[in-house]
């Protein structure tokens, strides 16, 4: 048997550990509502992060198309990047898939040929990382960008126009 | 894990960040989190209006230079209002803790904080209630959920009140109706005795008071601005609309919220207000005196708001006019709907409104003789005053954003969803869940609007982000349709960064671009000076309304 | 622990009544005076928090608004989400009071496998009701042993109640279902991890009340059965305020009265007064007509207010350069 089989054939176990893996670097109270709550609107942050790590191990098990998964590893980087975690922390999620499919492989007494390939998909995730970084930039430069803009934009016509405000918001 | 310039060591990346066990809530204290909360306020504005201790101050300090007596202030304030407010003295009392209300704050939602469960944020004072105004608090303390009011109990009041839009979806789904809203506002009146005041509210409640406005426009900025304004309309349409200010005699007072006046998207709806006025031949006036519809002193204290709400009545008595139009805003309705009438009122000096061109009697408004503006607009469609091209708005593809305020404050569903149908050809609604009187707020309402408390705003509006993110992707909707002033501050930066590729707009900004006026000239591009894509034939968009 | 303080407490009290009884013979005390007292603490307590609520005026009409206003005549006007008179508040009342309409609303649409399914969390709702209709029978039930000639609704209730028909006495479902409900709402509790959260033990303990009261009550009917006769001569002198016989009851009637006199005693001071908040909640039982009718605040003080003559007077200059109309030149 190759890992990918192995894999695919534990898809739904390694996700559900995966995800709980993730909800866990939440605080306990938080964890326990993420987890309990499945409804899209409810529990948007669950529901995005269940959507978006499926997505993320079906194109670490293929060749990952850059793009496609991109997507995916954004619309949880998005969340974590305004939901207090350091830079490490918000990405650490997907350390967690090495190590949930390490254990997974490690259980099953691997012949050499499922470790070279663990090999491969562990430098998979590694690229993955590597968007990843990008990512959460873009996201963090989008909100100081916002928050730079709240000024401006309550503003905006009037500093385009004219200067006859005297005195507007947070002039700090 | 608050500082995000924390490194972390190698091995601690791949291992999983194990939180203390929670301690329980009564017991955890605050952390100031960056990104969660606002500045304190400038001396400068709370002077200005007279609120007490002015003092330079951080909510992060140490040491928050309260009043020596600030206790006692606190808890004789908490003994007044529990005295003349029944809801604060019933929802201190009844709740049950049956946790229906739990998982509907956005907040919650959208950080997971528990102390933002609406039941969490109301018992945080309740503790407080139960220690100094019950026996059973006072015989059993943590028995019965009491606490001691201490400085660090202050602390965190002061955070989670102002991590509360005062949306009040929770009192939708509570089987009392408890409206944490209304504890969160006697909590923020309790804040304000000691100097608990945010910058971002305190100033516009400065300027509203002294300028009119929450931008402290004075009245030569304002003329001037509605000048380009006009500007912009004459290159669009090739007709220049000529509104009054302060002119005595005028039937009609518009008031819109300032925030229409000088920040986009807001000027489009403001234009659209402008030609529509215009297009109808209204007899009506600005007023540079009255010139804030929203009333950011409701996010301090009853009295503050009710000495800026002041003006709209008395610019209305001093000018003489029959009855008020009022624009596009959320609070500014909640305020004008339930409070008004009984601060400043009563209107006997002006009559029943009526509208001067279809002749229909706003029966609803005869009290307060003030109008919504999507009621008057709604009333000139139905009886075809209007002439329309909805092709106009092929282009966009429509929701709409029900407002926290008019939505559970007043009830304003139809109305602006008629407009909208009318003016244009493709709307879709979010999901039921998520509009109406269900909808999530915007994140940003009752004061928390700042740019440093971006990532709180993030949270809290990622519930409604979401609702619009999915008709994005099932219909492609482009465009973010509302009644409210703040939305239109605050979604365009959520859109930005949850759901790019939607903008945000009022209602009358659609209804202008859809308006056909009078000897307009041919017209190439829309409110915002864009282009009108094929103007010629296109409107292949689907027709079929979601409803 | 909120739980185990709870439940402790419950026992102690078992205990304390059990023992009276039973070693100290204080039957008197627990089948006279204590029901007595409680009866007074009740009427008292509920009549005073009430009046403390009543007295606490309502300054302003704010009305959670749950459905369209009444606007323009071809707007559909959701009546009972929106009152806007009277009667429909009352409607809005009834429907909350005897349907708990709004945790009916406690709906949730929940995606599964990609499909959105809207199935509804109204275990809450259902248990809700059930747990108050239930109760409210049974009190009702329990008048035959306070009416003499018992009046043709209580029989009426009892065999409707009995209409299974099983057993000897009939198995009275209200009773069960009672005690049903409240085990569900006390799991609820403790297996939805927000909701435990919040707990306080003033939240276990009237549940774990319920509990042990239908529990005596059930064990009294089908187990160790009581003299009927005796508790009725007993429970009338109570009524009639006569003499009172306590000779050759069974010890879980006193348990059981004494459970319940802890509940009447307890109410007032709890969250029990939940009842009567329904009734006077501001954002449920008041109209949304603000903009038609004026709502008096009793308390309405004025003001200091910025007019506009001290608007004009800073800015006269500014005014004029952009040609505003003046009041003084
Ligand atoms: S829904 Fe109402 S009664 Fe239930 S916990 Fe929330 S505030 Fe309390
Ligand atoms: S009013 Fe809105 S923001 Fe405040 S607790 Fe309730 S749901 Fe949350």
């Amino acid at each position: 048997m190759n890992l990918n089989d192995l894999l695919l054939e534990k898809r739904s176990a390694i996700l559900q550990k995966w995800f709980d893996l993730i909800i866990e670097t939440y605080p306990e109270e938080t964890a326990k509502f993420l987890k309990s709550q499945k409804n899209q609107f409810s529990n948007p942050v669950g529901h995005t992060i269940l959507e978006g790590i499926e997505e993320i191990f079906n194109e670490v098990l293929g060749e990952p198309d850059p793009e496609k998964v991109a997507i995916y590893l954004d619309s949880i980087i998005r969340i974590r990047a305004i939901q207090e975690f350091s830079p490490s922390k918000a990405l650490s999620f997907l350390f967690l898939l090495k190590k949930v499919i390490r254990a997974e492989v490690i259980n099953e007494t691997p012949e050499y040929h499922m470790l070279e390939e663990l090999s491969v998909i562990e430098s998979r995730i590694d690229d993955l990382v590597n968007i990843s970084f990008d990512i959460y930039m873009q996201c963090r430069e989008k909100i100081y960008e916002l928050k730079a803009n709240e000024v401006k934009n309550w503003t905006y016509r009037l500093l385009k126009k004219t200067n006859m405000v005297k005195e507007y918001k947070a002039e700090c | 894990m608050a500082k995000t310039t924390q490194p972390a060591k190698p091995e601690e990346l791949s291992k999983i960040d194990y939180t203390p066990p929670a301690t329980d809530w009564l017991e955890t204290p605050v952390e100031f989190k960056p990104g969660t909360y606002c500045h304190g306020s400038r001396i400068k504005y709370l002077e200005e209006v007279g609120f007490p201790n002015p003092r330079e101050w951080a909510p992060s300090d140490e040491d928050w230079k309260l009043p020596a007596n600030w206790k006692d202030i606190i808890l004789e304030g908490m003994k007044e209002r529990l005295g003349k407010y029944r809801s604060f003295q019933l929802f201190m009392d009844i709740c049950v803790r049956c946790g229906a209300c739990a998982d509907k704050c956005h907040f919650y939602i959208g950080s997971g904080d528990p102390k933002n469960m609406p039941v969490l944020r109301a018992e945080l004072m309740r503790s407080v209630y139960r220690k100094y105004f019950t026996t059973g608090g006072k015989l059993f303390g943590k028995q019965a959920g009491a606490r001691e009011l201490t400085e660090a109990v202050l602390k965190e009041w002061w955070y989670y009140f102002y991590q509360c839009t005062e949306c009040r979806r929770c009192s939708v789904f509570c089987p009392y109706g408890i409206d944490q809203a209304e504890i969160t506002m006697m909590g923020r009146e309790l804040l304000n005795l000691v100097g608990g005041q945010t910058d971002w509210i305190g100033g516009p409640v400065a300027n509203c008071y002294k300028k009119g406005n929450h931008l402290g426009l004075e009245p030569h900025a304002i003329t001037s601005n509605i000048d380009y304004l006009l500007d912009d309309i004459e290159e669009i349409s090739g007709i220049r609309p000529e509104p009054s200010f302060n002119r005595k005699g005028a039937e009609i007072l518009f008031v819109a919220p300032s925030g229409d006046l000088f920040g986009d998207p807001g000027t489009y709806t403001a234009m659209g207000y402008l030609m529509l006025f215009h297009e109808i031949g209204l007899d009506y006036t600005w007023s540079t005196y009255a010139s804030e519809g929203g009333n950011f002193g409701f996010f301090t204290s009853m009295e503050m708001a009710k000495r800026l709400n002041y003006k709209i009545y008395a610019e209305a008595k001093r000018l003489g006019v029959k009855w008020i139009i009022g624009g596009e805003c959320g609070h500014m309705w909640r305020v004008l709907n339930q409070y008004m009438d009984t601060w400043n009122g009563p209107a006997d000096f002006m009559v029943e409104p009526v509208s001067p061109i279809t002749g229909t009697k706003f029966e609803n408004a005869k009290g307060t003789k003030m109008v919504h503006i999507t009621e008057f607009t709604a009333d000139l469609i139905k009886n075809g005053k209007l002439k329309l091209d909805p092709s106009r708005n092929d282009h966009l593809n429509v929701t709409f954003h029900d407002s926290c305020n008019t939505a559970r404050g007043m009830g304003i569903f139809e109305e602006p969803r008629y407009i909208i149908k009318n003016v244009c050809n493709n709307f879709h609604e979010m999901p039921e869940d998520t509009i109406r009187e269900k909808t999530f707020c915007c994140g940003s309402g009752s004061g928390l609007n700042a740019g440093e408390n971006m990532e709180l705003r993030m949270r809290g509006g990622f519930p409604k982000a979401s609702a619009v993110k999915s008709v994005q992707k099932k219909y492609g909707v482009n465009m973010l349709a509302n009644i409210c002033a703040i939305d239109r501050a605050v979604l365009p930066p959520l859109m930005q960064y949850w759901v790019p590729g939607v903008s945000v707009c009022g209602t009358h900004e659609l209804l202008a671009n859809a308006l056909v006026m009078t000897g307009e000239k041919k017209r190439t591009q829309d409110l915002r000076l864009e282009d009108l894509p094929g103007i010629e034939e296109e409107g292949e968009g689907e027709e079929e309304e979601n409803v | 622990m909120g739980i185990f303080f709870s439940f402790s407490m419950i026992i102690a009290l078992v205990v304390i009544a059990f023992a009276g009884v039973q070693l100290a013979n204080m039957q008197f005390i627990f089948g006279v005076v204590i029901p007595y007292a409680a009866i007074a603490t009740f009427l008292i307590g509920v009549g005073f928090r009430v009046y403390k609520w009543g007295r606490s005026p309502v300054p302003f009409r704010i009305p959670t608004t749950c459905g369209q206003q009444k606007s323009l005549p071809w707007i559909k006007h959701s009546r009972f989400e929106n009152p806007d008179s009277t009667f429909d508040v009352v409607v809005r009342m009834a429907l909350e009071v005897f349907l708990f309409r709004t945790l009916f609303r406690n709906l949730k649409a929940e995606t599964r496998e990609g499909r959105v399914a809207y199935g509804s969390d109204k275990w809450l709702w259902l248990a809700g009701l059930a747990l108050h209709v239930t109760f409210f029978v049974v009190l009702l039930r329990h008048l035959r042993f306070f009416m003499e000639p018992v009046p043709f609704f209580v029989n009426l209730t009892d065999s409707l109640d009995g209409f299974m028909q099983v057993g000897t006495p009939h198995l009275l479902i209200t009773g069960v279902v009672l005690l049903l409900a409240a085990v569900y709402l006390f799991f609820r509790r403790i297996s939805i991890p927000q909701v435990r959260y919040i707990s306080l033990p003033a939240d276990y303990f009237p549940l774990f009340l319920i509990m042990s009261i239908a529990i005596s009550g059930i064990l009294m009917r089908y187990f160790t059965k009581v003299d009927l006769v005796r508790i009725k001569a007993l429970t009338m002198g109570l009524v009639t305020i006569g003499p009172v016989e306590t000779d050759g009851i069974g010890a879980i009637f006193f348990v059981h009265i004494f459970l319940i006199s802890i509940l009447l005693a307890y109410f007032p001071f709890s969250k029990l007064m939940h009842m009567g908040g329904v009734f006077l909640s501001p954002t449920r039982n008041m109209a949304n007509n603000s903009r038609i009718k004026r709502h008096i605040n009793p308390w309405n003080y004025p003001v200091k207010v910025h007019t506009y003559e001290e608007y004009e007077e800073e800015f006269r200059d500014k005014m004029k350069s952009v040609g505003l109309p003046l009041e003084k030149e």
